[in-house]
């Protein structure tokens, strides 16, 4: 396995090998899809398209829907403005969304075309709805995508209107799973707060099957949520990288505070979410979730011998990788490699805040790193475990190292995308993932005579 | 045979708007047997309808340069296109002794935005240098994607600049998103790049006797292996499959065989061709895919070097292989007969897969390729009467000469003739001739026709590929993956009939499928409110 991958390490500035990220227009069509009854688009050739929506279902293993403007050499040329007009009127004549949510790509991107022009003189039908998000592939990653569309939500749908303050709070959940998402939502209804989230992808992304096939299933946000978003208290914006450009958008435009906290993976940012929540609405813990925080405390005495002191490598996107980062030096373990291929000073910082405060010296943080680079210096220097999305199985198994699966994509195991891992119920599924992949080793590898029955 | 076939056809395009509905009424066509009938296709893909397509770099390096086992391709773009090809076409391959095997590995440039400003070329270069300096590859390929057309990087000069310093084969692709109307440009684009740069270059390859190639075979899931092992067993000599686990040699070693056995015709039938030209070496179509088209292909093939022990060789294997798989096939065939079929693949399999499934005892209702042309629909009679239109007219045509050193004709013209009256050579009948009346069969399927038709014809399984698996069995049918088979296989040759055998069976007849309603919408509750939901 990897057996080209050299213990040696030279500087690469040419040469991306294994990246820790993707392109843009995936993580924008995955936030289209969190809307209600909405389409997304991807303005560019049709393979982007392809690979997007591939991708998104084999994570999900759930029909992911989505169209493109099939962009010929010739529109290459002459712009693809034709492309998308003929493209917006099939769309709504053949497939009757409520909503289109266009994205671009390299390709678009380079010969500029002006989508917002487009979208304008296109003939849109009464009642329906089309945004459009830049996200050329050549800049971040498919988590700037994903925060571009959000961004984009907020720009061209939410409106403060005079005299009709909602009382609710905003939630932007980030780049995280459905199960992620109706988690918030329970913890948020726990503390009977009144709220507007999005991009909801729950009930969308992971839907039932009933022999009948929903094109445009029950959940995401509506468009009429999106828009009363200009009339609430506050926003609380999960994850800086995911979700706070849409925040301060809405701040700008429509003058609701918003508040940037960590995603909510792990004790310490759970605490925080919820501490912000009660601060905005002055409501108290339900006795539900107070238990629920009480047993997470209790496993973590419990079992701390199962990962105190054992050094880990996380790799995965920026926001995901920080809280969990925190998280498992909260268990007493020692990040070792943190690794995310998405650009961006500001993860540099804080996950510095975070190691300093713990105490933490010889971590080596990379952005814009790789998983062959992650390879090579597990190569000089190992670790127990690796924490990150499916493309760590690889290392996992040439190092015989225990991999955690956590993050975007899962493409090797079925059902993670039911299970939260944000809130206190999150996090005690995570200690139950760690737990077993440490003890999974030892029963496997310890001679027979050291084999316990209890652990 | 369906009965409503041409209610459901009609109803499909009375949906559509009228420029979209007579396009998409020249791409459908309802089984006629005894008529000659012609389908549109390979023609560019209607914006917005919801298309299963991908693009011409997906053909290239995802289906044909990537499999390659000890190159390194590097994607020349940003970081998507690369990150979609890492691992995701179940390409297999085997480290040869001694040999590289970069199969696991994801390469690219990731251009940022600054290199779409002033350009991407030092980049690659600099990319190149890390490559060789990391892992002395046999040689390295480079595709471009989208953009690298439009700035303007100069990828065949890079590569020859990168040829002389390095003493490599570097090989670039011009295989852009956009170029053509589907992957099938991307076959293209490769075909013609590894004809006129890696086939014949390994002079000192020296050939056994029944030395074959497997054209257009891409080893997915093990099939390669699969039907190597009763190649072998027969006296046969592989030099090499194109593309699935090859290697760089072998490739380049290609023009040393007596005969190329042609299983994807859309993606290799370029280099079938130039080869016969070149070298002299002519080529049958083949197909692996069930018991009696593999034993058909055998016969065939040993028809064609018409040697008496090697056609008594081919009998007894064909024997003892069937001897084998007999009693497992009849017992899966128990859990099939009966049923029917829906398959929409790429450019081949729709086609393959056929024979197959009758052999269980089902019967292929509709079917179609994303990007079949229209002599894998009609046959290669056609190829004459097609007319190149503007949207592949820039797909590069080569020509190649015989070549005066190494061209060597493997049979008489004579026998060549003989031959074509009773075996392939150098022919393709196409899908549409071995449909039965009243099936339908479409090209470029989408998303709207998938859900009618489904819906219309009630199929008992629907074989295609990831993008439309879920949507369908939602629909409480059973949907087999074509391309990647749902992380089995192989499913090619005596053996690889069983196992198909086993999964669709499994599939069509899992439990699951008998609890998608749930007890309380089947039978009302006597104690509750008397409140029901009306289920289809």
């Amino acid at each position: 396995m990897l057996n080209a991958t050299p213990k040696d390490q030279i500087e690469r500035t040419g040469l991306t090998i294994n990246p820790a990220k993707t392109c843009q227009p995936i993580g924008a069509m995955y936030a289209a899809l969190g809307i209600n009854k909405c389409l997304p688009h991807s303005h560019g050739s049709q393979g982007c398209c392809s690979f997007h929506r591939m991708h998104l279902t084999r994570h999900y293993r759930d029909p992911i829907i989505a169209s493109t403007s099939s962009f010929t050499e010739g529109s290459c040329v002459f712009g693809g403005k034709s492309n998308l007009t003929q493209g917006l009127t099939n769309i709504f004549s053949i497939y009757n969304p409520d909503v289109v949510a266009i994205n671009t790509t390299c390709l678009s991107e380079t010969i500029g075309d002006d989508v917002g022009e487009i979208v304008r003189d296109a003939k849109v039908p009464e009642g329906k709805t089309v945004i459009y998000a830049s996200t050329p592939s050549y800049q971040g990653s498919h988590i700037t995508g994903f925060s571009n569309m959000c961004k984009s939500m907020v720009s061209q749908l939410a409106v403060k209107e005079e005299d009709k303050a909602n009382g609710k709070i905003n939630i932007f959940p980030g780049f995280v799973e459905p199960s992620d998402m109706k988690e918030i939502k329970r913890i948020a209804k726990e503390l009977k707060i009144e709220f507007i989230m999005y991009p909801d992808t729950s009930e969308v992304v992971n839907t039932p099957n009933t022999g009948k096939y929903e094109m445009y299933p029950s959940g995401g946000t509506t468009i009429a949520d999106i828009k009363d978003s200009g009339n609430s208290i506050a926003t609380l914006a999960l994850g800086s990288y995911a979700s706070q450009d849409a925040a301060f958008t809405l701040e700008k435009q429509c003058e609701v505070v918003p508040y940037v906290l960590k995603t909510p993976i792990g004790i310490k940012a759970t605490d925080a979410m919820v501490m912000n929540l009660l601060e905005l609405t002055g409501g108290s813990v339900s006795k539900e979730l107070e238990i629920e925080r009480g047993q997470l405390v209790d496993l973590m005495v419990d079992i701390h011998h199962h990962y105190h002191n054992k050094k880990v490598a996380i790799y995965g996107d920026p926001d995901i990788i920080l809280a969990l980062t925190e998280f498992v030096i909260d268990l007493g373990m020692v990040p070792k490699y943190v690794i995310t291929g998405t650009p961006g000073k500001a993860f540099e910082k804080e996950i510095k805040e975070v190691l300093e405060a713990a105490e933490i010296k010889d971590c080596i943080v990379k952005i814009e790193g790789d998983l062959f680079g992650l390879h090579q210096m597990i190569k000089n220097d190992p670790v127990d475990m690796l924490i990150g999305n499916t493309y760590g199985k690889y290392i996992a198994r040439a190092e015989n190292i225990p991999l955690v699966r956590i993050g975007f994509p899962i493409l090797d195991r079925v059902g993670h995308s039911f299970f939260p891992t944000v809130g206190y119920k999150g996090a005690m599924r995570l200690i139950e993932k760690i737990s077993t992949a440490f003890l999974d080793k030892v029963d496997m590898e310890c001679l027979e005579e050291d084999f316990e029955l209890v652990m | 045979m369906p009965q409503n076939i041409n209610k459901a056809v009609e109803k499909v395009l009375d949906a559509y708007p009228a420029k979209v509905m007579k396009n998409r009424k020249s791409h459908m066509v309802i089984r006629e047997t005894e008529k000659i009938q012609e389908i549109d296709a390979n023609t560019r893909t209607i914006p917005g309808i919801i298309t299963n397509r991908g693009c011409a770099y997906a053909g290239c390096k995802g289906v044909v340069i990537g499999p390659i086992i000890d190159m390194v391709h590097i994607v020349h773009g940003p970081i998507g296109c690369a990150y979609y090809t890492w691992g995701t076409r179940r390409n297999k391959g085997k480290t040869r002794e001694g040999g590289q095997n970069f199969l696991e590995y994801s390469f690219c440039t990731d251009l940022g935005e600054s290199d779409i400003v002033f350009g991407g070329e030092k980049k690659l270069i600099k990319a190149i240098d890390e490559a060789v300096a990391l892992f002395h590859p046999k040689a390295i390929s480079i595709s471009a994607t989208c953009p690298v057309g439009l700035i303007g990087d100069d990828i065949h000069q890079v590569a020859k600049q990168a040829t002389k310093e390095y003493g490599i084969p570097v090989l670039s692709f011009s295989c852009e998103g956009y170029k053509g109307v589907s992957q099938s440009a991307g076959h293209h684009i490769a075909n013609n790049k590894l004809m006129s740069e890696v086939i014949g270059k390994n002079e000192a390859y020296e050939a056994k006797a029944y030395s074959i190639n497997m054209l257009g075979e891409y080893n997915i899931g093990g099939d390669e292996w699969e039907i190597s092992r009763v190649m072998n067993k027969i006296g046969y000599h592989v030099i090499t499959s194109m593309t699935g686990n090859s290697v760089y040699d072998e490739i380049a070693a290609a023009h040393k065989a007596d005969l190329n056995i042609v299983q994807c015709h859309r993606s290799i039938n370029y280099i079938a061709e130039m080869i016969e030209k070149k070298y002299g070496l002519p080529w049958i179509k083949v197909n692996f895919i069930g018991i009696a088209s593999m034993s058909k292909s055998l016969r065939d093939m040993a028809k064609y070097f018409g040697d008496e022990e090697l056609i008594n060789r081919t009998e007894q294997v064909i024997a003892e292989e069937i001897a084998e798989i007999e009693e497992d096939i009849t017992h899966y065939k128990k859990m099939c007969e009966g049923k029917t079929a829906m398959l929409f693949v790429g450019g081949s399999r729709a086609h393959h897969y056929q024979g197959l499934l009758k052999e269980l005892g089902m019967e292929t209702i509709l079917a179609g390729y994303q990007f079949g042309h229209r002599d894998d629909y009609e046959g290669r009679d056609v190829i004459p009467n097609i007319k190149l239109d503007a949207d592949s007219r820039n797909i590069e045509e080569i020509k190649v000469e015989k070549d005066q050193d190494n061209y060597q004709l493997r049979i008489s013209e004579e026998k060549y003739k003989q031959l074509q009256e009773e075996i392939p050579l150098g022919n393709y009948k196409g899908m549409i001739s071995e449909m039965g009346d009243g099936t339908v069969v479409i090209d470029d399927l989408n998303h709207f026709e998938t859900e009618q038709f489904v819906k219309a014809l009630k199929p008992d399984m629907f074989g295609s590929g990831i993008k439309d698996k879920y949507m369908v069995q939602k629909m409480g049918v059973y949907s087999k993956q074509i391309h990647s088979y749902d992380y089995a296989g192989p499913y090619a040759g005596f053996r690889g009939a069983v196992n198909f055998a086993r999964d669709i069976a499994a599939g069509m007849n899992t439990s699951a499928w008998k609890y998608i309603i749930s007890p309380w919408k089947k039978e009302p509750i006597i104690t509750g409110k008397m409140g029901v939901d009306q289920v289809c």
